[in-house]
């Protein structure tokens, strides 16, 4: 008697085109681009609120693509922050300090707040510069 | 961590940078399932929260809550709340036992009183005190003497929210919820079997970030997570309405994920949030590896009729059954000989919620 190995078990279909989540998502994203041009107003979409269907997340990152930025930043495990190829559409992922994916979302304005140095953060670094100096 | 220090002062004295914050801040957000906007309001009051002292009771359960909680897949922001939280008793995590236990549970509730987070795993049997005790103290005795000077008690797991498997006819140890003996607190009930782990850290962020205990549906249980059924935010969901039905577990259907209403799921009379949170890093639930839904956080799931029983047959019109808990008029002449119809029409008139109770009584 064999064990069922990975490669024996049936492969499941995420019927694709039938959930539609896709298209609607990207609508939104057109709106909030709009609102951004109109009245500097962000959105943020969590991807972990959605009822996405296997393999629809990746979709839509693909529709999405990548744009001329990458940043990745380390405060409590690392953050990826990519400019998708639509300027002022942002994909941030957090992760712990384990690499495990702690929040998803899809930001739409200039630059998402975490990329600019924080005024608490610039004082503490002046002290600090400063104690150096003295 | 003190008493007297806000988490942010904390998080300074460890190190942590402003930018770090607001990442935990976003996190957080996500996790108590509050949309992105409200990251800065979840700032300002995480800023200034003080840590809480936690008291964890387990009575007729089978620790899967707190196997759940310990596997939780986000340890950063987990590990942040659980180093903010005072856990002072829990049975299976603490060090102590017997006598120095107890101890520790008198001096908290003492220390703390009328301040404590009261958390609660397990039903409470109301027969013979000997079926389940603790340092000679029985279950009953345990929670009602606990209870009286908690500002709040979660109940975790659809045992201590409902009874649960303990509950489950015959109910041989007369098990009850502790919404059953307890009626001058407010209690916020988070079930599942066992309960997703980030809906109960969630719960518990929640009351940390604001120290209010979040909307509540009429069951008890968060909005945010509890305010949709697992049918509606089902990936599979347009099958359903296509008519689309697995048959057997290795049928085409199957194999081609299709809905598992025909074999028992009973994702239409379950509120939960397993559709859009997941299990395990987020991967997947039970619906997507292609097993039916069995209603664990739902009242008497475990006698609800069979897991593998549909709830109702749909008819060859599936278009027009689809709708039938929805569309006045709709669903008049499609034949559900399995509904009650009389239910039926009420719930379309009023938009309650089907049980599963409800559905399997003959029309």
């Amino acid at each position: 008697m064999s064990c069922m190995t990975d490669t024996d078990m049936p492969p499941v279909e995420a019927g694709e085109g039938l959930t539609h989540n896709v298209q609607p998502l990207l609508h939104e994203i057109r709106h909030a681009l709009v609102k951004l041009l109109d009245d500097g107003g962000n959105t943020v979409i969590d991807l972990r609120s959605m009822p996405l269907a296997p393999g629809e997340e990746q979709k839509l990152l693909e529709e999405l693509g990548h744009g001329e930025v990458y940043a990745r930043l380390h405060a409590l495990g690392p953050t990826e922050i990519v400019e998708t190829r639509y300027p002022g559409v942002w994909v941030v992922v957090h992760s712990n300090n384990d690499d495990e994916v702690i929040g998803k979302f899809i930001e739409v304005c200039d630059m998402p707040d975490l990329l600019r140095s924080q005024q608490e953060d610039i004082r503490n670094g002046l002290e600090q510069l400063q104690a150096q100096l003295a | 961590m003190s008493k007297d220090e806000t988490l942010g002062e904390a998080l300074r004295r460890q190190g942590i940078t402003r930018r770090g914050f607001l990442k935990f801040c976003a996190a957080t957000a996500s996790l108590m399932a509050l949309p992105p906007s409200m990251v800065p309001a979840i700032a300002a009051a995480l800023e200034k929260a003080r840590r809480p002292s936690v008291i964890w009771l387990s009575f007729q359960e089978c620790t899967g809550c707190t196997e759940s909680l310990t596997r939780s897949h986000s340890p950063t922001v987990e590990g942040l709340i659980f180093d903010t939280i005072s856990l002072d008793y829990h049975h299976t995590l603490q060090a102590a036992s017997g006598t120095a236990a107890e101890a520790a549970r008198e001096a908290a509730m003492e220390e703390n009183y009328g301040e404590y987070i009261l958390v609660v795993d397990g039903s409470i049997p109301t027969g013979n005190p000997g079926y389940s005790t603790i340092a000679g103290i029985s279950n009953k005795n345990m929670l009602l003497d606990t209870a009286k000077g908690a500002a709040a008690i979660i109940s975790v797991g659809t045992c201590a929210a409902f009874g649960g498997i303990p509950h489950a006819k015959p109910n041989p140890t007369g098990a009850v919820p502790v919404s059953d003996l307890i009626k001058d607190k407010p209690i916020i009930n988070v079930p599942g079997c066992p309960p997703i782990p980030v809906v109960i850290t969630g719960v518990l962020a929640h009351f940390l970030t604001f120290g209010t205990i979040p909307e509540l549906d009429e069951l008890g249980r968060p909005m945010a997570f509890y305010g949709k059924s697992i049918h509606d935010r089902c990936y599979r969901r347009p099958f359903y309405d296509k008519g689309l039905f697995a048959e057997t577990f290795d049928d085409e259907g199957a194999k081609k994920g299709w809905c598992l209403y025909k074999l028992g799921c009973k994702g239409p009379t379950t509120y939960n949030a397993c559709a859009t949170t997941k299990w395990n890093e987020g991967t997947s639930f039970p619906i997507e590896a292609g097993h039916p839904c069995l209603g664990c956080s739902e009242p008497d799931f475990w006698d609800g009729g069979g897991f593998y029983k549909a709830l109702s047959m749909p008819t060859e019109d599936i278009t027009r059954t689809a709708v039938y808990a929805v569309g006045a008029g709709a669903a008049a002449g499609v034949a559900l000989g399995a509904l009650n119809r009389a239910k039926k029409k009420r719930v379309e008139k009023a938009h309650e919620k089907v049980t599963i109770n409800d559905l399997e009584k003959k029309g």
